[in-house]
């Protein structure tokens, strides 16, 4: 608790930080690659071998250009919601274990954390599709705010079915538990509703409704430019390596095969891979589908086949 | 007025001495977003007027306020969400101790989960979740 801890507690932070959105912008590069190479174009090609130096230099630029705040916002909760995103997405990734020993805050209930922090998230979007002062970015808001918590409902029963097989908060104990087998073969039927709901929790297509271009434009982020753009952007492209991880942590043993760390790198490359090909291929839902998706399909699924588990767990167990 | 803000800054200090890491990530975490705010706020050059801040719109003025009344039915999600909310933490006290509760928590869990599924059946029976 002296100065000199609290300072290279700081510098560990920061270079665990930098290589996060490291991360982040090869994400960004890899979707625009793939995205291009299925629709047979080839993307960006000129910043770098293959154009891998293709995010950073938009990086350079956006933090070059000028913040523009619209006439009648309210500037404070306009400036301070990317910010929020930013800093609950940034935050999340502190409770992922990505090794044995090498998790950044060890919490016997990050379980716990990571529900909490993930709704908080709502808010900052509600902030700054209100404080923008715009229809579109009000009506992205809403729907991206009534979207994420319908299908948080069922996302939560999926933890908790993981949190029943393993009884544990913590995410290592997860990852230990899985050392005979991992939780997708008892569990495939979540695996799967978790794939569809991690679509819908992240905005990304083929739910993406908040940011229907055709509709909405670019849903609550219409009025923001420059660095606090690239906030949002960062922001969303980090929640979907958050809920890869996840994945992997839940259904595919995390570290606990042979590798360790990297087998956690390549699985979770898997689960982006997946992302990128759902966006490019498949068409956008309707609202209304996809309202009648979470709560008329997926939240009562989930609770049946809790009770399922639950069940046989009582059963294993007498017998 | 003073009070709270004491009480505020002595919570503030014991949760610094309590859960330094948590802390120090929250103090990390601001600073870093703010530093990248304050970069851009240095490096780009201001040059406004009044078309440019206007809110984006297709070919005419924005009229004066956009904070108009929604439809009913994200405000009904919202409330559904709440009761759902406060099962799944009920939810996640049982999960954990599942396999020390043994019958009796099993049994309990079910008249609770029946319960709710009433509410739920007599939502989509009344057709409070559907979108026209």
């Amino acid at each position: 608790m002296d100065f000199f801890g609290f300072i290279v507690k700081l510098i560990f932070f920061y270079s665990n930080v930098i290589f996060i959105l490291l991360s982040i912008a090869l994400f960004t590069w890899i979707e625009r690659k793939v995205m291009s190479n299925v629709q047979r174009r080839k993307g960006p090609t000129v910043v770098g071998l293959f154009g891998c130096l293709q995010p950073f230099a938009d990086g350079l630029k956006l933090i070059i250009k000028e913040i523009i705040i619209p006439t009648n916002s309210n500037v404070i909760i306009f400036l301070i919601s990317p910010l929020l995103t930013f800093f609950f997405t940034l935050f999340l990734f502190f409770f992922i274990p990505f090794h044995n020993g090498y998790i950044l805050l060890h919490s016997p209930i990050s379980i716990l954390f990571l529900l909490a922090i993930s709704s908080l998230s709502v808010h900052s979007i509600i902030f700054s599709g209100w404080a923008s002062n715009s229809k579109y970015a009000f009506l992205g808001s809403i729907r991206s705010a009534s979207q994420m918590i319908s299908y948080e409902i069922a996302l939560s029963t999926i933890f908790i079915s993981v949190i029943m097989l393993s009884g544990s908060y913590s995410l290592i104990d997860i990852v230990n538990a899985q050392k005979d087998i991992w939780f997708i073969f008892p569990l495939f039927p979540f695996w799967i509703m978790f794939l569809i709901i991690a679509l819908a929790e992240t905005n990304r297509a083929p739910f993406d409704l908040p940011e229907a271009e055709a509709e909405l434009v670019a849903g609550y982020n219409v009025e923001y430019s420059a660095i606090i753009f690239a906030l949002f952007f960062l922001a969303e492209y980090g929640n979907i390596l958050i809920i890869s991880s996840i994945s992997v942590i839940f259904f595919f043993g995390g570290w606990s095969s042979f590798f360790t760390s990297i087998s956690f790198a390549f699985k979770l490359s898997i689960h982006v891979f997946f992302f990128l090909i759902v966006r490019s291929a498949f068409p956008r839902y309707r609202y209304d589908h996809l309202m009648k998706i979470g709560w008329k399909i997926m939240i009562p699924l989930s609770f049946i086949f809790l009770m399922l588990e639950s069940s046989l767990i009582l059963i294993f167990n007498i017998f | 007025m003073k009070d709270t803000l004491f009480l505020f800054i002595l919570m503030f200090y014991y949760l610094v001495y309590t859960h330094f890491n948590i802390a120090s990530y929250f103090i990390f975490l601001f600073s870093f977003s703010f530093i990248l705010l304050g970069i851009c706020l240095i490096l780009s050059e201001n040059n406004s007027y009044f078309e440019k801040n206007t809110s984006y719109e297709c070919g005419f003025d924005p009229f004066s306020d956009t904070k108009s009344p929604f439809d009913v039915k994200f405000y009904l999600i919202a409330i559904l969400f709440i009761i759902f909310d406060i099962e799944i933490i009920f939810f996640l006290i049982w999960a954990v101790c599942q396999k020390e509760l043994y019958i009796i928590g099993y049994y309990i869990i079910y008249l609770f989960f029946f319960i709710l599924l009433l509410g739920f059946f007599y939502e989509i029976r009344k057709n409070s979740l559907d979108w026209n």
